[in-house]
């Protein structure tokens, strides 16, 4: 050894957790809903998955190969973006569908706004959308058991009650990933518990627009409407998963609050009110526009500097 | 009572295992004797000594110079050899006074007499203190007759003894608690002679729960002093998130805890000032720990200031392993020593030795980094800078203030209240340098508001 070290200037530790990490954990808690998936609608949304997640990082790695920057396929972001857009795609489309999302997500709104944490919309939500748009009718279809069916939301929107435990057990048409609250709800314990996720979001999301239903549902407190609201549609992966996306969500604790209570407002007026008995993922993109402005308007007050704000 | 505690913060491994359990042992230097004329915040000391003079232990070698300064005293006997710029911990040459020291270890007359302190005058007691050279001793080495001189001494409501000891793997304070809890006390009621109407709390943090006990059990009879069990986390020892989890009151970066009525000192400034009051003994010793998974034999040690950090290395059982990094201090706030031929001064608390550089990790070149991904990312707007800044500021939107060098935007969103506490870089999963870019701009902002 030489006399002679290394020097830096503190702090000289560094916590183990890293954005690897952090992905790596996204992608786990995403298991039990994805096993779900596969064991509900067969091996098609396996391949759904494949393709969704290949698609994402490969798209990173040939963009980033060519514009000559540092390849960050390792991080895991892709891999969570990927595992995501195919857990909100119907068991029924063609796997060119996952394909073309996963180039959407990661080129046009990931990479072109300047790669990870730079994306001002959730990518996977907002290839989610594009090809809603796009492809209306092979986006909605959706199937159970071989047979297609309307969504229990879509019951709910005709005034039909539905069978809320099929839907906390997941056994109804729906996404690849949405239909089983009950898987969601594993591994949203797993990120709870790695500290992966606070409940801020979620739980400002969720009570708002429960409020919501109640007062503008037409249905006041019927338990049918106001759980299979709850348990249906995008809204436990969306509040849990999408929602809380560091990225795309404010980083101020009251602003947390204040995205969660849009969100729950937003998707109520969509779920309500609009033309179709979805709204989670437009709420989710378009609250994420509203960012820097929560964010402004929520600044944390300086330790010690209460009084001397107050003051002015 | 509840623990006290703040908002924010993070629990990084403590280390602290490594050396609790050895009590601190007095060990002589064998070299020369090397003290810079500069280990306190403020001017350097002026010598008063010169090349050829033959010194004592005790004596006083360096003047404080101005208002903010304070006294170098030697620490040994033996002869002055040069008087000459040395390296310090703070890598830069300082102006230091060289003693080849005789092993005689004579002291100055009067040294060691014992003093009633309850006849002295504040007066009196003040310049005790200030001609013991007796500064700050949990890192910053403000002056502490400075800091026990504020405008006014009856609003002062508490004097805080700091035994928190926060910084991992630092385990001298919490051993001088366990061996001479005495000594503290009385360094606290002496200090609490200067402010009639305060109160004395001696703060520790609850994962040092035996010395909080034997200091409860001496308090025990004194009506005027209390032990405040705190919350155990990083930074629970910087001064102004101490203030707030002992008294519930708030200072910002512009203001002195003396603003909210308190006084904050370090255990062994509290037991300094009770060796140079009570028994005559200026500031010639530093308890330190040496330690780190480099150490051979992890260990607390009483040494005489001025000693070489190489002599504590060697006594210490030498190293078990190279280390790849050593620091003079903690690990979240200390310097990173290129080398350990530097002396120990009067805030020198650690020496650690590590095998592992976590901050090289991330800036080596590829093959050799290590299978962890220590590499600066981008930022992911996780929040969790934001989650454990004590001061409540958030650091992922000062980053991009400092690194653009936008002095307004960065000053209008509370950068200067930072007080380089290192938890967001520490937590940051992207391994981004942010108390780094901070201390940076921070330094040039006060360093161009003081040429105004």
């Amino acid at each position: 050894m030489s006399d002679l070290l290394n020097v830096s200037t503190s702090p000289h530790i560094r916590s183990e957790d890293t954005t690897q990490s952090i992905m790596l954990d996204v992608a786990i808690a995403l298991i039990p809903a994805s096993i779900f998936g596969v064991y509900q609608f067969g091996l098609k949304a396996l391949f759904i998955i494949l393709t969704s997640v290949i698609s994402c990082v490969m798209t990173e790695y040939i963009y980033e190969k060519l514009m000559g920057r540092r390849v960050t396929i390792t991080d895991g972001s892709a891999l969570v973006t990927g595992i995501l857009l195919a857990l909100n795609l119907s068991s029924e489309v063609p796997l060119w569908i996952p394909l073309l999302g996963g180039i959407f997500a990661i080129l046009i709104v990931k990479q072109l706004f300047g790669g990870i944490g730079q994306n001002f919309m959730n990518p996977a939500l907002a290839a989610r959308c594009f090809l809603v748009i796009s492809f209306a009718r092979r986006m909605t279809t959706f199937t159970l058991d071989g047979v297609s069916g309307a969504t229990p939301l879509a019951y709910l929107k005709e005034g039909k009650t539905v069978d809320v435990l099929a839907m906390f057990l997941g056994q109804i048409p729906g996404t690849i990933g949405e239909t089983s609250v009950l898987a969601i709800v594993i591994g949203v314990v797993y990120l709870l518990v790695k500290k992966i996720i606070t409940l801020r979001i979620p739980a400002a999301y969720i009570g708002t627009f429960l409020i919501f239903i109640i007062l503008f549902g037409g249905h006041g407190l019927d338990p049918n409407f106001i759980l299979g609201h709850l348990c249906g549609g995008g809204l436990m992966l969306g509040a849990f998963f999408m929602a809380t996306d560091y990225t795309t969500s404010p980083i101020t604790p009251n602003g947390q609050i204040l995205y969660g209570i849009v969100l729950g407002i937003l998707t109520g007026i969509f779920r309500i009110f609009g033309g179709s008995a979805e709204g989670v993922s437009y709420a989710i993109i378009f609250s994420n526009l509203l960012v820097p402005i929560m964010e402004h308007i929520t600044l944390p007050t300086p330790f010690g500097k209460e009084r001397a704000q107050h003051g002015k | 009572m509840g623990l006290g505690t703040f908002k924010g913060g993070i629990h990084p491994y403590d280390g602290k295992e490594l050396s609790k359990k050895t009590p601190i042992k007095t060990i002589l230097p064998k070299g020369d004797l090397v003290y810079p004329l500069l280990q306190h915040i403020g001017a350097p000391a002026s010598p008063v000594v010169k090349k050829g003079d033959r010194v004592l232990a005790g004596q006083k070698i360096g003047d404080a110079a101005g208002m903010i300064s304070s006294n170098i005293i030697c620490s040994v006997s033996g002869t002055v050899k040069a008087i000459e710029p040395r390296l310090t911990v703070s890598g830069a040459m300082t102006e230091a006074i060289v003693v080849e020291n005789d092993g005689e270890y004579e002291t100055l007359a009067g040294v060691g007499a014992k003093r009633d302190y309850t006849g002295l005058s504040k007066v009196e007691i003040r310049n005790i203190i200030k001609e013991a050279g007796i500064v700050g001793m949990g890192g910053a080495g403000f002056p502490t007759h400075v800091k026990l001189s504020p405008r006014d001494d009856s609003k002062i409501d508490y004097v805080i003894v700091n035994g928190s000891e926060c910084e991992p793997y630092l385990t001298s304070d919490y051993r001088l608690m366990l061996e001479k809890p005495k000594t503290i006390i009385d360094g606290l009621k002496v200090s609490l002679r200067l402010f009639k109407n305060a109160k004395g709390i001696i703060a520790v943090e609850d994962n040092k729960p035996d010395a909080a006990i034997k200091l409860q059990e001496l308090v025990k009879e004194e009506p005027n002093i209390e032990v405040a069990v705190l919350h155990t986390k990083y930074p629970q020892g910087a001064e102004r998130v101490l203030i707030y989890a002992v008294t519930g009151r708030k200072i910002n970066s512009s203001m002195l805890p003396a603003d909210a009525g308190c006084i904050v000192i370090n255990v062994d400034t509290a037991a300094s000032i009770c060796l140079a009051v009570c028994e005559s003994t200026p500031l010639m010793r530093r308890i330190i720990t040496v330690t780190g998974d480099a150490i051979q034999n992890p260990a607390n040690f009483s040494v005489k200031t001025g000693m070489n950090y190489q002599e504590l290395v060697e006594a210490a059982g030498g190293w078990k392993t190279q280390p790849k990094k050593i620091l003079s201090g903690g690990p979240m706030m200390g310097i990173a020593l290129y080398t350990t031929a530097v002396p120990v001064i009067k805030t020198s608390s650690a020496l650690i030795g590590m095998i592992r550089d976590e901050v090289a990790l991330s800036v080596s070149p590829p093959h050799l980094r290590s299978a962890e991904n220590y590499e600066p990312g981008s930022c992911i707007r996780c929040g969790r800078c934001l989650r454990v800044c004590p001061s409540n500021i958030i650091p992922q939107m000062l980053r991009e203030y400092a690194d653009r060098n936008d002095v307004e935007g960065y000053e209008k969103r509370g950068g200067m209240e930072c007080c380089e506490c290192g938890s967001c870089s520490y937590i940051c999963p992207a391994k981004l340098r942010l108390t780094q870019s901070f201390r940076q701009i921070r330094r040039s902002i006060l360093d161009s508001k003081r040429k105004k």
